[in-house]
C-alpha cells in the first residue's frame, strides 16, 4: 500500500486514437530503425563534447559525446552502428549525430562489474550513460554529478492524453526495479519517493516511499510529487526520473547490460492503427510510423504527447525522454468560419461555454491550431486551475518575462519545470507559451545564478 | 462563406506592406480574425489548444448583457409613455421607441472606442482586440437615456485612450473601462448627469412617443430616498412617475426610472446565470460582493438615523435599488481590473458590496455608490493580491528558514 495522493487541479483529455495495452510484452512487434538518432539539446545542462565522427563504428554502450564542464556524464549509443552523420548547424554546434545500426542489439553487450558504494555507483551510471537520463530540480536539466540529492522523486506512469501504460515495462521487472530503488538510496540522504497510479498494477518496491497518486496531467510528473510531499527549496537539490531509467539503473546496479530499447505507444487520431512497438531510443520516425499515417499531406508528427512532446515531422525521431508517438491534424489547411462563436459539439474545451465540455466521454481529434490570437492575460485563475503546486503561477510567468530573478526566487522557481505548465499552456484563453517562458526563465536563472 | 473566404484572401495583399490599403491593415486583420478561425498553429510548447479565446470570452459577456438590454429598451418607452400621462402601453411601440432612443448612444459608442482601437492597434501594429466589443456595449446601458451624444462621444474617447491604451490596450488596464466613462460623465458634467431630468425621456424620438408636460422631472428611487424628509414623519418609500409607491417587487422587476439598462435586478439576474454558468465571470466576486453589501446595509439598517435617510432602506431593498446589482455583476467581474488570486477575489468582493452601500447611505450628495465603489477597489485590487501573494511567498521563505535553523 502507498501513501494516497489525490490530485484536483489538472486536465483529462479524451483524444481519439489510443492504443490498446497489450496483454504482456511478449507479442509487441519489434522495431528495426534503419536510422537512430540522439539529440543533444534534449540533454539541457549539458554542453556536448563530440566523442565520434562520421563513418566510425558505435557498439551499443558506447560513447558518443561527453559534458564539456563535467567530463563523466556520458551520453552513449542506444544501438551499435555506423555514425551516419554529426548533423550541426550554426556555429558549428551540433544538432544531431545519426546512427545507421549494423545489426539488432540494443542492450549494452559488456556486462560491467557489480559498482559498490555511491562513488563507484556514480561513475558507473555516468559511464554507462544512465546518468544523462536523469534530471535534478531546480531547472530541470541533468544533475551536476557534484550535487547531493535531498530525495529522488521516480515516476511509474504517465497521466499525459494517448500516454503509453508504463505497467507494460515494469511487468516482471520487480528485480531491477528494486535493484534501482536500492541503488538510488546510497545516492541520497533522504527518501526515493515512487509515484504510480492506482490500479496499474505495479507492485510495492522493497524500501522505496511508495505514493499512490490520481489526478489528471500534470499529476504524473515527478515535480508535482515533489511539489505535493516535499517542495524544493532554495539551496536543494532533488533529482527525477521515469520509469525505464529506474530499470536502466537497476541493470547498472546488477552488472548487467542496459537495454536501451522500451515499448512505444503509437497514437493519435491519424494514425491508421494505434498501437505499442518495441522500439530503441532515438528511433527514426518512419520505421515507428511505418505505412500507418493517414496521409493528408497536413498531420504533425510529434514525438511525445500532444502537450509536452516535440513536433518532429515524419523525417525525425524518438526523442528522450519519451516512449511515445502522437499524429494529429496540423489544421493548416482549415477553414472555419467564425469559429469562436461555435455551438457544435466538437469543440473541445475545458470551458463551460463549449456544448462539448459536457461530453465526458466523447473523444475529440483537435488539431494544431491556437483556436485565437495572442493576447495579454485576461481571464484569472485559469493556471491555477492546471497546477497542482503551492505555486502563483500568473505571477512567476511575470516575473520570468520581467527577468526579475529575486522575485523569481521567491514564487517558487526552484520547483518548476516546463512541463508543469503544459496544461495550463492548453486551456489558456490567451494563448501565452506558457512552457517556452518557464523554459527560457530557467536558463537564464541557471546563467546568471551559476 | 467560400466565396467570402475567397474574397477575403483575394483582398489580402493590398493591405499587407506595400499595398494600398496598409494603413488599413488591423482592420483587415479584425475583420478577418472575427469572420474566420485564425489557421496559426503551435510554434512551441503544446501542440493542441482549447477553444476558447478572448472574442468566446467576449461575446458570452455581451450575450449576458442583452436581457439587460432588451429590458432597458422597454423600460425606456415605459417611462416616457409613463410621462406622457399615458393609460395604455402598447408593447411594440415601447420597445421601438426604447430602440431608437439608444440606437444612437450604441453607435456613437462603438464608433468613437473602436475607431481609437483600430487606430492604436494600426499605430502598434498590432491585431485588433476585441476587448472594446464589451466595453461598447456597456456603456450606453449604465448612462442615463438622456445623455447627449457629444457627452458620451468624449467619455468614450478620453476611457479608451486615457484608461486602456495609454497603460497598453486590452489586459493592461488598472479601471473598468466603461466605468470611468461613466465616472467621466459624472464629474465633467454633474447638472446634465444628475437630479431628476434625465433619467427618463421627454422628447418624441421620429415621431414615436409624445412629449412630456413642460417643467417635468422624474427622478430616480434612490434619489428621491437620499432627499426624503424622514425627520417630519416623510417616508422613504419612493414613487414612481405616476406617483404610486415602488415596492421590493418593482425594483426586482425593473419597471422604474434610473439608467438605461440597469434597473431591473432580474435581467441582471439572468445574465449573472449566464455568466456562472458558463464559467466566465467569478462566482466568488458576486457572492462576496452580495454578502458585502447585505452586511453593510443591514449595519446601516440597524443604526439608522434620520441624517441619512438611505439607512431606513431595508438590506435587500438595497441590493435592488440603482445600479448595485449591475454593477457587482458586470462590472466588480471585469478580470482584468478586480483580484486575480483567488482569494484576493473574495476580500475584492466583500469590499465592493460594502464600499457601495457604503458611499450611497451616507453620502446624500451622490445616492449611487456602487460606480465609485467598484472604481475604488480597482485601485485596492492590486494591493489585495499583492498581500496574497505575498503570503505565498513568505511560506515559502519561512520553509526555508526552517531548514537553515
Amino acid at each position: 500500500m502507498g501513501k494516497p495522493l489525490h490530485i484536483k487541479r489538472g486536465l483529462n483529455l479524451n483524444l481519439s486514437g489510443e492504443a490498446q495495452r497489450p496483454v504482456s510484452i511478449v507479442g509487441v512487434p519489434v522495431v528495426r530503425p534503419e536510422t537512430v538518432a540522439l539529440i543533444p539539446d534534449d540533454f539541457i545542462g549539458m554542453t556536448p563534447k563530440m566523442d565520434v565522427r562520421e563513418g566510425i563504428h558505435v557498439e551499443c554502450g558506447e560513447v558518443l559525446w561527453h559534458d564539456k564542464s563535467y567530463d563523466d556524464i556520458k551520453v552513449v549509443s542506444p544501438v551499435s552502428g555506423i555514425v551516419k552523420a554529426v548533423v550541426r548547424g550554426e556555429r558549428r554546434k551540433v544538432l544531431a549525430v545519426e546512427i545507421t545500426p549494423d545489426n539488432n542489439v540494443s542492450t549494452t553487450s559488456t556486462a560491467s562489474s557489480v559498482p559498490e558504494g555511491a562513488d563507484a555507483i556514480k561513475s558507473a551510471l555516468m559511464a554507462q550513460g544512465v546518468w544523462a537520463q536523469m534530471r535534478q530540480l531546480p531547472f530541470d536539466i541533468v544533475p551536476m554529478p557534484t550535487s547531493v540529492p535531498r530525495d529522488i522523486f521516480v515516476t511509474l506512469w504517465d497521466a499525459a492524453p494517448l500516454a503509453p501504460d508504463m505497467s507494460l515495462a515494469l511487468e516482471g521487472n520487480e528485480v531491477l526495479l528494486e535493484k534501482g530503488v536500492s541503488t538510488l538510496k546510497v545516492l541520497t540522504n533522504g527518501n526515493v519517493y515512487v509515484g504510480r497510479a492506482p490500479g496499474s498494477g505495479v507492485k510495492d518496491i522493497p524500501g522505496a516511499y511508495m505514493v499512490d497518486v490520481d489526478g489528471g496531467f500534470p499529476a504524473s510528473l515527478p515535480s508535482v510529487l515533489a511539489a505535493n510531499i516535499r517542495p524544493v527549496n532554495k539551496g536543494e537539490t532533488v533529482w527525477t526520473l521515469d520509469a525505464m531509467t529506474l530499470m536502466r539503473i537497476g541493470q547498472v546496479a546488477a552488472g548487467k547490460g542496459v537495454n536501451w530499447t522500451a515499448p512505444v505507444a503509437v497514437t493519435g487520431s491519424e494514425v491508421n492503427k494505434p498501437c505499442y512497438v518495441t522500439a530503441p531510443a532515438g528511433a527514426s520516425m518512419k520505421s515507428l510510423l511505418a505505412e500507418s499515417v493517414k496521409n493528408s499531406g497536413h498531420e504533425r508528427v510529434i514525438s511525445g504527447n500532444v502537450l509536452t512532446g516535440i513536433n518532429v515531422g515524419l523525417d525525425g525521431y524518438l526523442r528522450y525522454p519519451y516512449t511515445q508517438v502522437t499524429v494529429i491534424p496540423e489544421g493548416d489547411d482549415v477553414s472555419e468560419f467564425m469559429g469562436w462563436a461555435s455551438i457544435m459539439p466538437d469543440k473541445m474545451s475545458e470551458s463551460r461555454s463549449f456544448p462539448g465540455h459536457f461530453l465526458k466521454r466523447r473523444r475529440f481529434s483537435p488539431d494544431a491550431r491556437l483556436n485565437g490570437g495572442r493576447r495579454a492575460m485576461i481571464l484569472s485563475g485559469q493556471y491555477d486551475n492546471y497546477i497542482p503546486m503551492d505555486i502563483m503561477a500568473e505571477y512567476l510567468v511575470k516575473a520570468i518575462l520581467a527577468r526579475d530573478i529575486d522575485r523569481m526566487e521567491a514564487l517558487g522557481i526552484y520547483e518548476v519545470t516546463p512541463a508543469d505548465f503544459a496544461a495550463a499552456e492548453y486551456a489558456d484563453a490567451s494563448k501565452l507559451e506558457l512552457q517556452k517562458i518557464v523554459r527560457e526563465g530557467l536558463d537564464f536563472l541557471r546563467h546568471e545564478t551559476f | 462563406m467560400k466565396a467570402l473566404k475567397k474574397l477575403m484572401d483575394r483582398l489580402r495583399p493590398r493591405f499587407e506592406k506595400g499595398g494600398g490599403l496598409h494603413a488599413l491593415k488591423s482592420v483587415y486583420d479584425g475583420m478577418d480574425t472575427f469572420l474566420f478561425t485564425p489557421s496559426e498553429t503551435s510554434k512551441s510548447g503544446v501542440h493542441i489548444h482549447d477553444n476558447i479565446d478572448s472574442k468566446r470570452v467576449m461575446i458570452i459577456v455581451v450575450l449576458s448583457l442583452v436581457p439587460c438590454m432588451l429590458f432597458g429598451m422597454y423600460n425606456t418607452g415605459y417611462q416616457h409613455w409613463l410621462a406622457c400621462g399615458a393609460m395604455e402601453f402598447p408593447f411594440l411601440d415601447l420597445m421601438l421607441y426604447g430602440f431608437l432612443a439608444v440606437l444612437p448612444r450604441i453607435v456613437v459608442a462603438y464608433m468613437v472606442g473602436l475607431g481609437i482601437e483600430f487606430f492604436v492597434a494600426q499605430l502598434r501594429g498590432e491585431e485588433i482586440q476585441e476587448g472594446f466589443l464589451v466595453t461598447g456595449f456597456l456603456i450606453p446601458l449604465i448612462c442615463p437615456v438622456e445623455t447627449p451624444l457629444w457627452m458620451i462621444a468624449v467619455a468614450t474617447a478620453f476611457s479608451v485612450i486615457f484608461v486602456k491604451e495609454v497603460f497598453g490596450g486590452t489586459g493592461y488596464n488598472v479601471f473598468n473601462v466603461a466605468l470611468v466613462t461613466r465616472a467621466f460623465l459624472f464629474f465633467a458634467y454633474p447638472s446634465q448627469m444628475s437630479g431628476d431630468n434625465v433619467f427618463v425621456s421627454t422628447k418624441s424620438i421620429l415621431g414615436f412617443g409624445g412629449n412630456a408636460p413642460d417643467g417635468f422631472t422624474g427622478a430616480t428611487p434612490l434619489g428621491q430616498i437620499a432627499t426624503a424628509d424622514v425627520t417630519s414623519g416623510g417616508s422613504v418609500m419612493p414613487l414612481g412617475l405616476d406617483g404610486t409607491p415602488i415596492d421590493s417587487w418593482q425594483s426586482f422587476i425593473g419597471l422604474i426610472p434610473g439608467s438605461f439598462g440597469e434597473t431591473s435586478t432580474l435581467c441582471v439576474l439572468i445574465g449573472a446565470v449566464i455568466l456562472l454558468a458558463t464559467g466566465i465571470a467569478s462566482w466568488k466576486i458576486i457572492v462576496s460582493a452580495v454578502a458585502g453589501g447585505l452586511a453593510m446595509g443591514a449595519i446601516a439598517h440597524a443604526c439608522a438615523s434620520p441624517l441619512y435617510p438611505m439607512s431606513f432602506v431595508d438590506p435587500f431593498d438595497q441590493l435592488m435599488l440603482g445600479g448595485f446589482a449591475f454593477a457587482v455583476v458586470f462590472m466588480a467581474t471585469d478580470p482584468v481590473t478586480a483580484a486575480r488570486t483567488e482569494a484576493g477575489k473574495w476580500i475584492y468582493g466583500f469590499l465592493v458590496g460594502a464600499v457601495a452601500i457604503l458611499i450611497r447611505t451616507y453620502n446624500n450628495g451622490y445616492p449611487e455608490g456602487a460606480m465609485l465603489a467598484v472604481l475604488l477597489m480597482n485601485a485596492l485590487a492590486p494591493l489585495i493580491d499583492y498581500c496574497v501573494v505575498e503570503a505565498n511567498v513568505a511560506r515559502r521563505r519561512r520553509r526555508t528558514k526552517m531548514l537553515t535553523d
